[in-house]
């Protein structure tokens, strides 16, 4: 059983302008179809394995997109696709505007692109999926580590690795 | 005794694609009441555009992706009105051309989005399959897919070459055959016409009393068309609104999938006048004055009033066609079944970002 052949996608709107969710939806269609790599777009965040996210996240939005991000079972990845969900421009400075995604969830891919191009999309997706895979085998490891004695500090050491990792993405 | 219950409809439901609430009450199977809760995408648009008036330009076209284009162009008129310019000929009709294109990839996404919420899954996808070709034939003509970013106040930034006419024929020609079939199975499909026939039905009167706009409006028998005023290049071109009497999801469906053939017709009839000439007119300072126009966006008439004092803008108020639309679910979604909420919603064509802003 591996999740890397079927990453199911859930799609949330924190406030975006429509551009980038345009996008996502030319995604599952026929010229770029994402259901190549396994994906199918999941209505429900206890299906789900990668969270879609556009937009800069406003003040009511906030409090849902916790709650959908709580509800995503692990391991999950978290995909910020545009620029308004990667740091809150240009609305950053905007009365209820709390500004990118990772100010409310972690973020582990950020896509650029003010609309993101489907192609910039999918290049995040593919990362998205290799770092779902670290995320599982990490899961895996840390559990071993606990069992076995011994084999404690190589389990940490490698969980963090994979956090070193990811920041510098 | 019928037990009446409340069910939440979003803001995550994979019926819409952006983020609304719907509370519905249920009596069994029936809706009984609704309220339509609406705030998940509000940024604080007019806040924002108003404060930098350099910036407003790049910024108008982020209010809506779907109809990024309608919101530049209508800006751009309004505030031509308080320079006291108006933009050159040229200019106007590759507005003109470039407002039918993104008519045509709002229509097909409306389309789509309904044939998804009647569970017909290989007709959302031809419609999307179509609408990627106008897509691309926009990223060629303008280097964007979405936000184009072809106007200026004074007329147009980019320019459409004999080479790039010559492409948009092509892609007309390419697409047409496929655009009439899919207008067929809209209008004639007897799976859609029977699950779309009398649902959310929308009398004449109701939609005056709604004050309903576009293609909703034009379904429930209002011949109501922004276009009719003749704004960009709409005066040159023989232009009569589709209106249809029904009201019903099948009629703004069919409205739509018409006016897709309709959006072809009008850019081949704009290349055929379009003479050579200046593409922009110089704006110089900004004066004090306010204006108002409006044009037809793909889901109806766009407003936008502008104040400026001397230099910046003091104000500016947008009234989408979406935030008109919406509330009209309120009425027609009572009395249906709860599985005909996903097809009703999507019959009207919410835009939450619009209607948020």
């Amino acid at each position: 059983m591996s999740l890397k052949n079927s990453p199911w996608v859930m799609h949330f709107d924190t406030g975006s302008c429509n551009g980038c969710d345009m996008e996502i939806w030319a995604l599952l269609t026929p010229y770029y179809d994402i259901e190549r790599f396994g994906a199918i777009n999941a209505g429900n965040p206890k299906h789900a394995d990668v969270l879609l996210l556009t937009g800069p996240v406003n003040k009511k939005s906030a409090s849902r997109l916790k709650n959908l991000y709580d509800q995503v079972p692990e391991p999950k990845v978290v995909i910020a696709v545009g620029d308004c969900a990667s740091t809150g421009a240009p609305f950053q400075d905007c009365y209820n505007i709390c500004g990118g995604i990772s100010t409310v969830i972690p973020v582990d891919v950020f896509v650029q692109g003010c609309a993101a191009r489907p192609e910039a999309i999918i290049d995040g997706f593919s990362k998205a999926i290799g770092i779902l895979e670290e995320k599982r085998s990490g899961r895996h490891g840390s559990e071993r580590g606990d069992k076995v004695a011994g084999a404690e500090n190589a389990g940490i050491q490698s969980q963090a690795g994979h956090d070193s990792g990811r920041g510098e993405r | 005794m019928s037990r009446t219950m409340i069910i939440p409809f979003g803001p995550q439901h994979p019926a819409f694609l952006e983020p609304i609430n719907l509370s519905l009450e249920v009596s069994e199977e029936k809706v009984s009441s609704v309220k339509v809760n609406i705030g998940y995408n509000h940024r604080g648009m007019e806040y924002a555009l108003a404060l930098d008036y350099k910036k407003t330009q790049y910024l108008v076209e982020r209010v809506c992706g779907i109809c990024s284009f309608h919101h530049s162009s209508v800006y751009c008129q309004t505030i031509e009105a308080i320079f006291g310019i108006e933009a050159p000929e040229r200019a106007q009709i590759i507005r003109t051309i470039f407002m039918e294109f993104q008519r045509l990839t709002s229509h097909f996404l409306a389309l789509g989005h309904v044939a998804e919420a009647a569970g017909y899954e290989s007709l959302f996808m031809r419609s999307f399959a179509v609408r990627e070709h106008i897509m691309r034939l926009l990223n060629r003509l303008t280097g964007s897919r979405v936000h184009y970013s072809v106007n200026i106040i004074g007329g147009v930034r980019t320019d459409i070459s004999a080479e790039g006419a010559r492409d948009i024929l092509s892609v007309i020609d390419e697409i047409r055959p496929e655009v009439k079939t899919l207008r067929d199975v809209f209008l004639n499909d007897v799976t859609l016409v029977h699950r779309l026939s009398g649902a959310g039905k929308l009398t004449l009167d109701e939609a005056r009393d709604w004050c309903a706009v576009g293609p909703v409006a034009r379904a429930s028998g209002i011949k109501e068309d922004a276009r009719l005023d003749g704004f960009a290049a709409y005066g040159k071109i023989d232009f009569q609104p589709i209106v249809r009497e029904e009201g019903d999801a099948f009629a703004r469906t069919a409205i739509r999938a018409e006016e897709c053939i309709q959006s072809l017709d009008l850019i081949e009839k704009c290349i055929m006048i379009m003479k050579d000439g200046e593409t922009s007119a110089v704006a110089k300072k900004l004066p004090a004055g306010s204006s108002y126009s409006r044009v037809e966006a793909p889901r109806g008439e766009l407003v936008y009033f502008l104040r400026s004092e001397e230099k910046k803008l003091s104000r500016l108020k947008i009234k989408t066609p979406a935030s008109v639309n919406v509330p009209i679910l309120a009425s027609i979604l009572k009395n249906a079944s709860l599985a005909d909420v996903p097809v009703i919603a999507a019959s009207i064509d919410p835009c939450i970002c619009c209607t948020d802003r």
